[in-house]
Protein backbone atom coordinates (compact mmCIF):
# COMPACT_ATOMS: atom_id res chain seq x y z
CA UNK A 1 0.00 0.00 0.00
CA UNK A 2 1.39 3.77 -0.73
CA UNK A 3 1.66 5.91 2.16
CA UNK A 4 2.00 9.31 2.12
CA UNK A 5 2.35 12.16 5.35
CA UNK A 6 -1.14 13.58 4.28
CA UNK A 7 -3.43 13.30 1.62
CA UNK A 8 -5.50 16.61 0.85
CA UNK A 9 -8.90 15.22 -0.73
CA UNK A 10 -9.88 17.93 -3.05
CA UNK A 11 -7.55 20.51 -5.48
CA UNK A 12 -9.97 23.63 -5.00
CA UNK A 13 -9.22 26.51 -3.06
CA UNK A 14 -8.88 24.86 0.67
CA UNK A 15 -6.94 21.94 -0.74
CA UNK A 16 -3.86 24.14 -2.66
CA UNK A 17 -3.81 26.28 0.75
CA UNK A 18 -3.54 22.81 3.05
CA UNK A 19 -1.21 20.79 1.04
CA UNK A 20 0.99 24.17 0.97
CA UNK A 21 1.22 25.03 4.23
CA UNK A 22 1.19 21.61 5.27
CA UNK A 23 4.64 21.54 3.14
CA UNK A 24 5.68 24.45 4.31
CA UNK A 25 5.01 23.20 8.52
CA UNK A 26 7.69 20.40 7.49
CA UNK A 27 4.76 17.90 5.95
CA UNK A 28 7.01 16.17 3.24
CA UNK A 29 5.08 13.30 1.90
CA UNK A 30 1.82 15.28 0.38
CA UNK A 31 -0.83 13.79 -2.46
CA UNK A 32 -3.19 16.06 -3.69
CA UNK A 33 -6.42 14.34 -5.21
CA UNK A 34 -8.58 16.10 -7.96
CA UNK A 35 -11.57 14.44 -9.51
CA UNK A 36 -11.35 17.27 -12.34
CA UNK A 37 -9.67 17.69 -15.19
CA UNK A 38 -7.42 20.34 -13.51
CA UNK A 39 -6.84 21.89 -10.41
CA UNK A 40 -8.26 25.18 -9.02
CA UNK A 41 -11.76 23.96 -8.30
CA UNK A 42 -15.27 26.15 -8.53
CA UNK A 43 -12.35 29.49 -9.12
CA UNK A 44 -11.97 28.18 -12.73
CA UNK A 45 -15.46 29.28 -13.71
CA UNK A 46 -15.67 32.75 -11.46
CA UNK A 47 -14.09 34.63 -13.95
CA UNK A 48 -15.18 37.79 -12.23
CA UNK A 49 -12.97 40.22 -10.31
CA UNK A 50 -13.04 40.31 -6.58
CA UNK A 51 -11.45 37.38 -5.10
CA UNK A 52 -7.96 38.13 -3.22
CA UNK A 53 -8.47 41.03 -1.69
CA UNK A 54 -7.06 40.26 1.96
CA UNK A 55 -4.76 37.49 0.55
CA UNK A 56 -3.12 39.57 -2.09
CA UNK A 57 -4.21 43.12 -1.25
CA UNK A 58 -4.65 42.79 -4.96
CA UNK A 59 -8.29 42.22 -6.63
CA UNK A 60 -7.81 39.20 -9.00
CA UNK A 61 -10.66 36.85 -11.25
CA UNK A 62 -10.96 33.00 -10.33
CA UNK A 63 -8.70 31.58 -12.38
CA UNK A 64 -6.16 34.64 -11.36
CA UNK A 65 -6.20 33.34 -8.16
CA UNK A 66 -6.22 29.49 -8.12
CA UNK A 67 -3.39 29.98 -10.39
CA UNK A 68 -1.25 31.78 -8.52
CA UNK A 69 -1.58 28.48 -5.97
CA UNK A 70 -1.01 26.61 -8.78
CA UNK A 71 2.45 27.30 -9.57
CA UNK A 72 3.25 27.81 -5.80
CA UNK A 73 2.19 24.24 -5.08
CA UNK A 74 4.05 23.07 -8.15
CA UNK A 75 7.21 24.83 -7.17
CA UNK A 76 6.88 23.17 -3.80
CA UNK A 77 7.27 19.82 -5.86
CA UNK A 78 4.01 19.01 -4.42
CA UNK A 79 2.55 15.50 -5.93
CA UNK A 80 -1.08 15.62 -7.24
CA UNK A 81 -3.17 13.66 -9.44
CA UNK A 82 -6.25 14.61 -11.22
CA UNK A 83 -9.11 12.36 -12.67
CA UNK A 84 -9.06 10.86 -9.39
CA UNK A 85 -12.20 10.04 -7.61
CA UNK A 86 -12.61 9.30 -4.15
CA UNK A 87 -14.41 6.40 -2.95
CA UNK A 88 -13.90 6.03 0.61
CA UNK A 89 -11.54 7.74 3.46
CA UNK A 90 -11.96 5.59 6.65
CA UNK A 91 -11.11 6.22 10.30
CA UNK A 92 -7.84 4.74 10.37
CA UNK A 93 -6.71 7.34 7.28
CA UNK A 94 -6.98 4.78 4.36
CA UNK A 95 -7.93 6.24 1.31
CA UNK A 96 -9.69 4.14 -1.11
CA UNK A 97 -9.47 6.08 -5.30
CA UNK A 98 -10.33 5.07 -8.37
CA UNK A 99 -9.08 6.60 -12.09
CA UNK A 100 -9.04 5.66 -15.80
CA UNK A 101 -5.12 5.82 -15.27
CA UNK A 102 -4.76 3.42 -12.45
CA UNK A 103 -7.36 1.62 -11.61
CA UNK A 104 -8.57 1.27 -8.29
CA UNK A 105 -6.12 1.98 -4.89
CA UNK A 106 -5.82 1.71 -1.62
CA UNK A 107 -3.83 4.56 0.10
CA UNK A 108 -2.41 5.22 3.59
CA UNK A 109 -2.28 8.44 5.13
CA UNK A 110 -0.83 9.74 8.34
CA UNK A 111 -3.05 12.54 8.06
CA UNK A 112 -5.98 13.36 6.24
CA UNK A 113 -7.55 16.88 5.08
CA UNK A 114 -10.52 17.11 3.21
CA UNK A 115 -11.52 20.19 1.22
CA UNK A 116 -14.45 18.57 -0.39
CA UNK A 117 -16.00 22.25 -0.98
CA UNK A 118 -19.71 22.03 -1.23
CA UNK A 119 -22.74 21.42 -4.22
CA UNK A 120 -25.25 23.55 -5.60
CA UNK A 121 -28.95 23.20 -3.61
CA UNK A 122 -31.51 22.21 -6.77
CA UNK A 123 -35.07 22.80 -7.80
CA UNK A 124 -35.62 19.14 -6.72
CA UNK A 125 -34.79 20.53 -2.98
CA UNK A 126 -36.84 23.37 -3.12
CA UNK A 127 -39.73 21.85 -4.54
CA UNK A 128 -40.53 24.38 -7.29
CA UNK A 129 -43.83 23.35 -8.91
CA UNK A 130 -44.95 23.23 -12.79
CA UNK A 131 -43.42 21.03 -15.56
CA UNK A 132 -40.10 19.86 -15.58
CA UNK A 133 -38.76 21.19 -19.02
CA UNK A 134 -35.24 21.82 -20.00
CA UNK A 135 -33.93 25.21 -19.06
CA UNK A 136 -34.08 25.16 -15.45
CA UNK A 137 -30.04 25.34 -14.40
CA UNK A 138 -28.30 25.94 -11.31
CA UNK A 139 -26.61 29.45 -11.57
CA UNK A 140 -23.06 27.42 -10.79
CA UNK A 141 -23.93 24.75 -13.58
CA UNK A 142 -24.67 27.78 -16.22
CA UNK A 143 -21.52 29.54 -14.93
CA UNK A 144 -19.70 26.79 -16.36
CA UNK A 145 -21.12 25.60 -19.41
CA UNK A 146 -20.93 29.77 -20.16
CA UNK A 147 -17.55 30.84 -19.31
CA UNK A 148 -15.66 27.46 -19.65
CA UNK A 149 -17.56 25.18 -22.28
CA UNK A 150 -18.38 28.09 -24.23
CA UNK A 151 -22.04 27.41 -24.41
CA UNK A 152 -24.92 30.10 -23.83
CA UNK A 153 -27.88 28.56 -21.53
CA UNK A 154 -30.85 31.25 -22.63
CA UNK A 155 -32.17 34.23 -24.16
CA UNK A 156 -34.49 35.58 -21.52
CA UNK A 157 -33.80 34.44 -18.23
CA UNK A 158 -35.94 34.78 -14.83
CA UNK A 159 -33.25 34.34 -11.75
CA UNK A 160 -34.37 32.61 -8.44
CA UNK A 161 -32.17 33.80 -5.65
CA UNK A 162 -30.29 37.11 -4.80
CA UNK A 163 -26.80 35.41 -3.60
CA UNK A 164 -23.69 36.68 -5.33
CA UNK A 165 -23.40 33.64 -7.91
CA UNK A 166 -27.26 34.74 -8.77
CA UNK A 167 -26.51 38.25 -9.12
CA UNK A 168 -23.18 37.70 -10.96
CA UNK A 169 -25.02 35.34 -13.38
CA UNK A 170 -27.11 37.97 -14.10
CA UNK A 171 -24.72 40.29 -15.25
CA UNK A 172 -23.17 38.07 -16.97
CA UNK A 173 -25.76 36.74 -18.96
CA UNK A 174 -26.65 40.34 -20.04
CA UNK A 175 -23.28 40.72 -21.07
CA UNK A 176 -23.48 37.55 -23.17
CA UNK A 177 -26.55 39.13 -25.29
CA UNK A 178 -29.05 37.51 -22.76
CA UNK A 179 -32.12 39.42 -21.27
CA UNK A 180 -32.33 39.11 -17.54
CA UNK A 181 -36.01 39.65 -16.77
CA UNK A 182 -36.14 39.60 -13.30
CA UNK A 183 -34.42 38.02 -9.73
CA UNK A 184 -36.64 37.00 -7.48
CA UNK A 185 -35.53 36.35 -3.87
CA UNK A 186 -37.88 34.89 -1.15
CA UNK A 187 -36.25 36.47 2.06
CA UNK A 188 -37.10 40.37 2.84
CA UNK A 189 -33.47 41.16 2.31
CA UNK A 190 -30.76 39.93 -0.63
CA UNK A 191 -27.93 37.78 0.48
CA UNK A 192 -25.69 39.10 -2.06
CA UNK A 193 -23.01 41.66 -1.62
CA UNK A 194 -23.95 45.25 -2.06
CA UNK A 195 -21.47 45.84 -4.61
CA UNK A 196 -23.03 43.24 -6.69
CA UNK A 197 -26.41 44.54 -6.23
CA UNK A 198 -25.02 47.79 -7.88
CA UNK A 199 -23.03 46.51 -10.68
CA UNK A 200 -24.79 43.68 -11.58
CA UNK A 201 -28.18 44.61 -11.44
CA UNK A 202 -28.11 48.33 -11.30
CA UNK A 203 -25.79 48.95 -13.74
CA UNK A 204 -27.99 46.59 -16.19
CA UNK A 205 -31.63 47.55 -15.26
CA UNK A 206 -32.24 44.19 -13.72
CA UNK A 207 -35.18 44.48 -10.83
CA UNK A 208 -35.10 42.76 -7.74
CA UNK A 209 -38.21 41.58 -5.91
CA UNK A 210 -37.46 41.07 -2.45
CA UNK A 211 -40.04 38.83 -0.97
CA UNK A 212 -41.21 36.69 -3.95
CA UNK A 213 -40.66 33.39 -5.23
CA UNK A 214 -40.91 30.82 -8.55
CA UNK A 215 -44.53 29.49 -8.36
CA UNK A 216 -44.47 28.33 -11.71
CA UNK A 217 -42.42 26.99 -14.42
CA UNK A 218 -44.40 26.20 -17.97
CA UNK A 219 -43.23 24.60 -20.57
CA UNK A 220 -43.39 20.63 -22.23
CA UNK A 221 -40.20 20.50 -23.99
CA UNK A 222 -38.03 23.85 -22.97
CA UNK A 223 -38.89 26.49 -20.19
CA UNK A 224 -41.68 28.75 -21.76
CA UNK A 225 -42.46 31.08 -18.77
CA UNK A 226 -41.73 31.40 -14.95
CA UNK A 227 -44.47 32.72 -12.63
CA UNK A 228 -43.04 34.73 -9.96
CA UNK A 229 -45.58 35.84 -6.66
CA UNK A 230 -44.70 38.22 -3.39
CA UNK A 231 -44.49 36.20 -0.10
CA UNK A 232 -45.87 36.63 3.36
CA UNK A 233 -44.09 36.88 6.33
CA UNK A 234 -44.39 32.65 6.38
CA UNK A 235 -42.99 32.66 2.25
CA UNK A 236 -46.62 31.70 1.40
CA UNK A 237 -47.37 33.14 -1.59
CA UNK A 238 -50.18 35.61 -1.86
CA UNK A 239 -52.37 35.27 -4.09
CA UNK A 240 -52.77 38.46 -6.68
CA UNK A 241 -49.37 38.89 -6.82
CA UNK A 242 -48.43 36.96 -9.30
CA UNK A 243 -46.42 38.63 -12.22
CA UNK A 244 -45.51 36.19 -15.06
CA UNK A 245 -42.62 36.22 -17.50
CA UNK A 246 -42.06 34.88 -21.16
CA UNK A 247 -39.01 33.08 -20.54
CA UNK A 248 -36.82 29.74 -21.62
CA UNK A 249 -34.31 29.96 -18.96
CA UNK A 250 -34.90 29.80 -15.13
CA UNK A 251 -31.51 30.44 -13.23
CA UNK A 252 -31.46 29.05 -9.49
CA UNK A 253 -29.11 30.53 -6.86
CA UNK A 254 -31.34 29.01 -3.90
CA UNK A 255 -27.75 28.03 -1.88
CA UNK A 256 -24.39 25.81 -1.21
CA UNK A 257 -24.64 22.28 0.90
CA UNK A 258 -21.40 21.17 1.72
CA UNK A 259 -20.37 17.66 0.38
CA UNK A 260 -20.11 15.29 3.39
CA UNK A 261 -20.46 12.10 1.78
CA UNK A 262 -16.85 10.78 2.47
CA UNK A 263 -16.93 12.41 6.23
CA UNK A 264 -19.70 10.22 6.94
CA UNK A 265 -18.38 7.62 5.47
CA UNK A 266 -15.68 8.04 7.75
CA UNK A 267 -17.93 8.26 10.86
CA UNK A 268 -16.99 11.75 11.43
CA UNK A 269 -19.75 13.57 13.49
CA UNK A 270 -21.56 16.37 11.71
CA UNK A 271 -22.75 20.00 12.83
CA UNK A 272 -26.50 20.17 11.90
CA UNK A 273 -26.58 23.54 11.05
CA UNK A 274 -23.46 23.82 9.10
CA UNK A 275 -23.88 20.65 7.01
CA UNK A 276 -19.87 20.50 7.59
CA UNK A 277 -17.96 18.80 10.36
CA UNK A 278 -17.66 19.19 13.52
CA UNK A 279 -13.86 20.86 14.14
CA UNK A 280 -11.73 21.89 16.83
CA UNK A 281 -9.21 24.68 16.99
CA UNK A 282 -6.70 22.40 14.68
CA UNK A 283 -9.56 22.35 11.89
CA UNK A 284 -9.39 18.62 13.21
CA UNK A 285 -12.53 16.58 12.81
CA UNK A 286 -14.24 14.42 15.43
CA UNK A 287 -11.97 11.80 13.42
CA UNK A 288 -9.11 11.94 15.37
CA UNK A 289 -5.70 12.78 12.36
CA UNK A 290 -8.58 13.83 9.72
CA UNK A 291 -8.90 17.38 9.29
CA UNK A 292 -11.12 19.58 6.99
CA UNK A 293 -11.04 23.02 5.77
CA UNK A 294 -13.29 25.16 3.47
CA UNK A 295 -16.93 25.04 1.93
CA UNK A 296 -17.08 21.37 3.15
CA UNK A 297 -17.38 22.81 7.07
CA UNK A 298 -18.69 26.12 6.28
CA UNK A 299 -19.99 27.61 3.07
CA UNK A 300 -17.88 30.92 3.20
CA UNK A 301 -18.49 34.11 0.91
CA UNK A 302 -14.72 35.37 0.33
CA UNK A 303 -12.30 32.62 -0.88
CA UNK A 304 -9.61 34.74 0.68
CA UNK A 305 -11.27 32.88 4.38
CA UNK A 306 -11.22 29.69 2.37
CA UNK A 307 -7.14 30.26 1.87
CA UNK A 308 -7.02 30.90 5.93
CA UNK A 309 -8.90 28.67 7.31
CA UNK A 310 -7.36 26.26 5.03
CA UNK A 311 -4.06 27.29 5.77
CA UNK A 312 -4.58 26.13 9.24
CA UNK A 313 -5.69 22.94 8.78
CA UNK A 314 -3.05 22.05 6.14
CA UNK A 315 -0.70 23.43 9.18
CA UNK A 316 -2.05 21.67 11.86
CA UNK A 317 -2.05 18.45 9.17
CA UNK A 318 1.37 18.61 9.65
CA UNK A 319 1.66 18.84 13.24
CA UNK A 320 -0.79 15.69 13.27
CA UNK A 321 1.56 13.93 11.41
CA UNK A 322 4.84 14.89 12.72
CA UNK A 323 3.63 14.19 16.26
CA UNK A 324 3.06 17.50 17.26
CA UNK A 325 -0.14 18.12 18.30
CA UNK A 326 -1.72 17.15 21.49
CA UNK A 327 -4.59 14.60 21.57
CA UNK A 328 -6.09 15.51 24.92
CA UNK A 329 -9.55 16.31 25.68
CA UNK A 330 -11.14 19.78 24.47
CA UNK A 331 -11.33 22.31 27.19
CA UNK A 332 -13.92 24.39 25.97
CA UNK A 333 -17.06 24.07 23.84
CA UNK A 334 -18.25 26.95 21.48
CA UNK A 335 -22.02 27.79 21.56
CA UNK A 336 -24.10 29.93 19.80
CA UNK A 337 -26.05 32.59 21.31
CA UNK A 338 -28.68 35.59 20.97
CA UNK A 339 -27.93 36.36 17.78
CA UNK A 340 -25.65 33.92 16.17
CA UNK A 341 -26.49 30.78 14.01
CA UNK A 342 -23.18 28.60 14.17
CA UNK A 343 -19.75 29.10 15.38
CA UNK A 344 -16.73 27.37 14.04
CA UNK A 345 -14.92 25.73 15.25
CA UNK A 346 -17.11 24.14 17.95
CA UNK A 347 -14.51 22.86 20.28
CA UNK A 348 -11.28 23.97 21.54
CA UNK A 349 -7.95 22.54 23.51
CA UNK A 350 -5.96 25.13 24.74
CA UNK A 351 -2.95 23.65 24.72
CA UNK A 352 -2.74 23.36 20.89
CA UNK A 353 -3.12 27.51 20.18
CA UNK A 354 -0.09 28.87 18.88
CA UNK A 355 -1.15 32.62 19.61
CA UNK A 356 -4.96 33.10 19.43
CA UNK A 357 -8.36 31.15 18.17
CA UNK A 358 -9.96 32.76 15.10
CA UNK A 359 -13.67 32.05 16.18
CA UNK A 360 -15.71 32.53 12.92
CA UNK A 361 -19.98 32.52 12.76
CA UNK A 362 -23.14 33.69 11.21
CA UNK A 363 -25.79 35.81 12.28
CA UNK A 364 -29.44 34.88 12.12
CA UNK A 365 -30.54 38.26 10.78
CA UNK A 366 -29.50 41.75 9.53
CA UNK A 367 -28.41 44.25 12.66
CA UNK A 368 -27.05 47.47 12.71
CA UNK A 369 -24.94 49.03 15.72
CA UNK A 370 -24.47 45.48 18.37
CA UNK A 371 -21.55 44.31 20.27
CA UNK A 372 -20.48 40.36 18.91
CA UNK A 373 -19.05 39.23 22.87
CA UNK A 374 -17.93 36.29 23.35
CA UNK A 375 -18.71 35.00 27.27
CA UNK A 376 -17.78 32.42 30.13
CA UNK A 377 -19.70 31.84 32.54
CA UNK A 378 -21.28 35.50 32.27
CA UNK A 379 -17.99 37.05 32.17
CA UNK A 380 -16.64 38.77 28.78
CA UNK A 381 -13.65 37.21 27.09
CA UNK A 382 -13.49 39.43 24.25
CA UNK A 383 -15.89 41.99 22.72
CA UNK A 384 -16.38 44.24 19.22
CA UNK A 385 -18.58 46.44 18.07
CA UNK A 386 -19.97 45.94 14.64
CA UNK A 387 -21.84 48.74 13.07
CA UNK A 388 -23.27 46.33 10.36
CA UNK A 389 -23.97 42.41 10.41
CA UNK A 390 -26.08 40.09 7.79
CA UNK A 391 -26.19 36.72 7.43
CA UNK A 392 -24.52 36.92 3.90
CA UNK A 393 -21.33 37.99 5.55
CA UNK A 394 -19.30 35.85 7.85
CA UNK A 395 -18.15 37.19 10.99
CA UNK A 396 -14.87 36.45 12.87
CA UNK A 397 -13.71 37.40 16.26
CA UNK A 398 -9.76 36.29 17.11
CA UNK A 399 -9.09 35.55 20.72
CA UNK A 400 -5.40 35.45 22.31
CA UNK A 401 -4.48 32.40 24.11
CA UNK A 402 -3.78 34.38 27.08
CA UNK A 403 -7.21 34.78 27.78
CA UNK A 404 -8.71 30.95 27.70
CA UNK A 405 -5.63 29.60 29.51
CA UNK A 406 -7.16 27.83 32.24
CA UNK A 407 -11.09 28.16 31.75
CA UNK A 408 -13.00 24.84 30.50
CA UNK A 409 -16.82 24.85 29.61
CA UNK A 410 -18.77 26.72 27.46
CA UNK A 411 -17.71 29.91 25.32
CA UNK A 412 -20.43 31.65 24.11
CA UNK A 413 -20.86 33.80 21.31
CA UNK A 414 -23.77 36.36 21.10
CA UNK A 415 -25.12 39.89 20.04
CA UNK A 416 -25.64 42.14 22.75
CA UNK A 417 -27.05 46.05 22.76
CA UNK A 418 -24.06 48.60 22.67
CA UNK A 419 -26.68 50.80 25.02
CA UNK A 420 -26.23 47.68 27.73
CA UNK A 421 -23.29 48.43 28.23
CA UNK A 422 -21.86 49.10 31.99
CA UNK B 1 -29.89 67.41 -10.46
CA UNK B 2 -30.03 64.97 -7.63
CA UNK B 3 -29.55 61.70 -7.82
CA UNK B 4 -29.62 59.07 -5.66
CA UNK B 5 -26.62 56.22 -5.22
CA UNK B 6 -25.95 53.18 -2.85
CA UNK B 7 -22.06 53.08 -1.65
CA UNK B 8 -20.32 50.19 -2.55
CA UNK B 9 -17.00 51.36 -0.50
CA UNK B 10 -18.03 49.29 2.93
CA UNK B 11 -20.32 46.63 3.72
CA UNK B 12 -22.45 49.57 5.45
CA UNK B 13 -24.05 50.14 1.90
CA UNK B 14 -25.21 53.83 3.17
CA UNK B 15 -28.18 55.10 0.90
CA UNK B 16 -27.16 58.60 -0.19
CA UNK B 17 -28.16 61.39 -2.43
CA UNK B 18 -25.56 63.84 -4.81
CA UNK B 19 -26.02 67.11 -6.28
CA UNK B 20 -24.46 69.94 -8.26
CA UNK B 21 -22.78 72.41 -5.40
CA UNK B 22 -20.61 75.04 -6.94
CA UNK B 23 -19.85 76.33 -3.49
CA UNK B 24 -18.22 72.69 -2.76
CA UNK B 25 -14.54 71.47 -2.94
CA UNK B 26 -15.18 69.41 -5.71
CA UNK B 27 -18.41 70.82 -7.08
CA UNK B 28 -20.95 68.33 -5.58
CA UNK B 29 -22.85 67.87 -2.20
CA UNK B 30 -23.42 64.48 -0.99
CA UNK B 31 -25.71 63.84 1.88
CA UNK B 32 -26.38 60.86 3.62
CA UNK B 33 -22.49 59.37 3.72
CA UNK B 34 -21.06 58.75 6.50
CA UNK B 35 -17.04 58.71 5.54
CA UNK B 36 -14.62 60.48 3.02
CA UNK B 37 -13.88 57.49 1.03
CA UNK B 38 -17.73 56.71 0.50
CA UNK B 39 -17.78 60.65 -0.91
CA UNK B 40 -15.33 60.01 -3.04
CA UNK B 41 -16.73 57.31 -4.58
CA UNK B 42 -20.22 59.10 -4.99
CA UNK B 43 -18.76 62.02 -6.59
CA UNK B 44 -16.56 59.53 -9.13
CA UNK B 45 -19.44 57.45 -9.60
CA UNK B 46 -21.30 60.55 -10.34
CA UNK B 47 -18.47 62.36 -12.92
CA UNK B 48 -16.92 59.28 -14.24
CA UNK B 49 -17.93 55.90 -13.41
CA UNK B 50 -16.07 53.45 -14.28
CA UNK B 51 -15.88 49.39 -14.13
CA UNK B 52 -13.96 46.29 -14.26
CA UNK B 53 -14.91 43.93 -17.24
CA UNK B 54 -14.41 40.24 -17.23
CA UNK B 55 -15.64 38.25 -19.83
CA UNK B 56 -14.07 35.03 -22.69
CA UNK B 57 -12.75 34.73 -25.81
CA UNK B 58 -12.57 32.02 -28.23
CA UNK B 59 -9.60 30.44 -28.05
CA UNK B 60 -7.96 27.48 -30.41
CA UNK B 61 -5.71 24.35 -29.53
CA UNK B 62 -6.69 24.44 -25.84
CA UNK B 63 -8.36 21.92 -24.20
CA UNK B 64 -11.26 24.35 -22.91
CA UNK B 65 -12.99 26.41 -25.83
CA UNK B 66 -12.77 29.81 -23.67
CA UNK B 67 -10.36 31.30 -22.69
CA UNK B 68 -10.78 33.67 -19.47
CA UNK B 69 -10.06 37.76 -19.71
CA UNK B 70 -10.38 40.61 -18.21
CA UNK B 71 -9.27 44.30 -18.58
CA UNK B 72 -5.80 45.66 -16.82
CA UNK B 73 -7.92 48.13 -14.97
CA UNK B 74 -11.32 50.00 -14.77
CA UNK B 75 -12.92 51.77 -18.18
CA UNK B 76 -15.18 54.05 -18.71
CA UNK B 77 -18.85 52.23 -17.68
CA UNK B 78 -20.62 53.50 -20.95
CA UNK B 79 -18.03 51.75 -23.10
CA UNK B 80 -18.49 48.16 -21.61
CA UNK B 81 -20.83 46.98 -24.52
CA UNK B 82 -18.02 48.36 -27.07
CA UNK B 83 -15.91 46.62 -25.14
CA UNK B 84 -17.88 43.31 -25.15
CA UNK B 85 -18.21 43.98 -29.05
CA UNK B 86 -14.24 44.44 -28.86
CA UNK B 87 -14.02 40.55 -26.71
CA UNK B 88 -16.93 38.70 -29.36
CA UNK B 89 -14.98 39.27 -32.42
CA UNK B 90 -11.27 38.45 -30.63
CA UNK B 91 -10.02 34.44 -31.24
CA UNK B 92 -6.53 33.45 -29.60
CA UNK B 93 -4.62 30.44 -30.18
CA UNK B 94 -3.13 28.56 -27.04
CA UNK B 95 -0.83 28.60 -25.84
CA UNK B 96 -1.56 31.87 -23.91
CA UNK B 97 -0.06 32.98 -20.92
CA UNK B 98 -1.67 34.71 -17.81
CA UNK B 99 -1.42 38.18 -17.96
CA UNK B 100 -0.63 38.15 -21.20
CA UNK B 101 -2.02 40.91 -23.41
CA UNK B 102 -4.67 40.62 -26.22
CA UNK B 103 -5.66 44.25 -26.97
CA UNK B 104 -3.52 47.06 -26.09
CA UNK B 105 -4.89 50.03 -25.13
CA UNK B 106 -8.84 49.87 -25.57
CA UNK B 107 -10.37 53.12 -26.44
CA UNK B 108 -7.33 55.13 -25.69
CA UNK B 109 -7.90 54.70 -22.13
CA UNK B 110 -4.13 52.83 -21.60
CA UNK B 111 -6.12 50.28 -20.17
CA UNK B 112 -5.19 46.50 -22.08
CA UNK B 113 -7.64 43.04 -22.19
CA UNK B 114 -5.31 40.37 -20.61
CA UNK B 115 -5.63 36.60 -19.97
CA UNK B 116 -6.52 35.80 -16.78
CA UNK B 117 -5.49 32.47 -17.30
CA UNK B 118 -2.85 30.08 -19.07
CA UNK B 119 -4.52 27.84 -21.27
Amino acid sequence: MNTYEIIVVGGGPAGLAAAIEAHKSGARNILVLERDRELGGILMQCIHNGFGLHIFKEELTGPEYAERFIRELESLGIEYRLDTMVLEVRDDRTVDIISAKHGFETLQAKAVVLAMGCRERTRGAINIPGTRPAGVYSAGAAQRFVNMEGFMVGKRVVVLGSGDIGLIMARRMTLEGAKVLAVAEILPYSGGLTRNIVQCLDDYDIPLYLSHTVTNIEGRDRVEGVTIAKVDENRQPIPGTEIHYECDTLLLSVGLIPENELSKSAGIQLDRVTGGPIVNESMETSVPGIFACGNVVQVHDLVDWVTEESRKAGHNAARYALGKLSELAADLATKAGQGIRYVVPHTIRVANLEKEVDLMMRVTDPFKNKYLVVRHDGAIVKKAKKAHLTPGEMESIKIPVEKLKGLTGELTVCLEEVAHEA
Amino acid sequence: MKRELICIVCPMGCHCSIEEDAGAPKGYKVTGITCKRGEDYAVKEITEPTRMLTSTVRIDGARLHRLPVRTSGPIPKERIYECMDLINHLQVQSPVAMGQVLLKDLFGTGVNLIASRSL
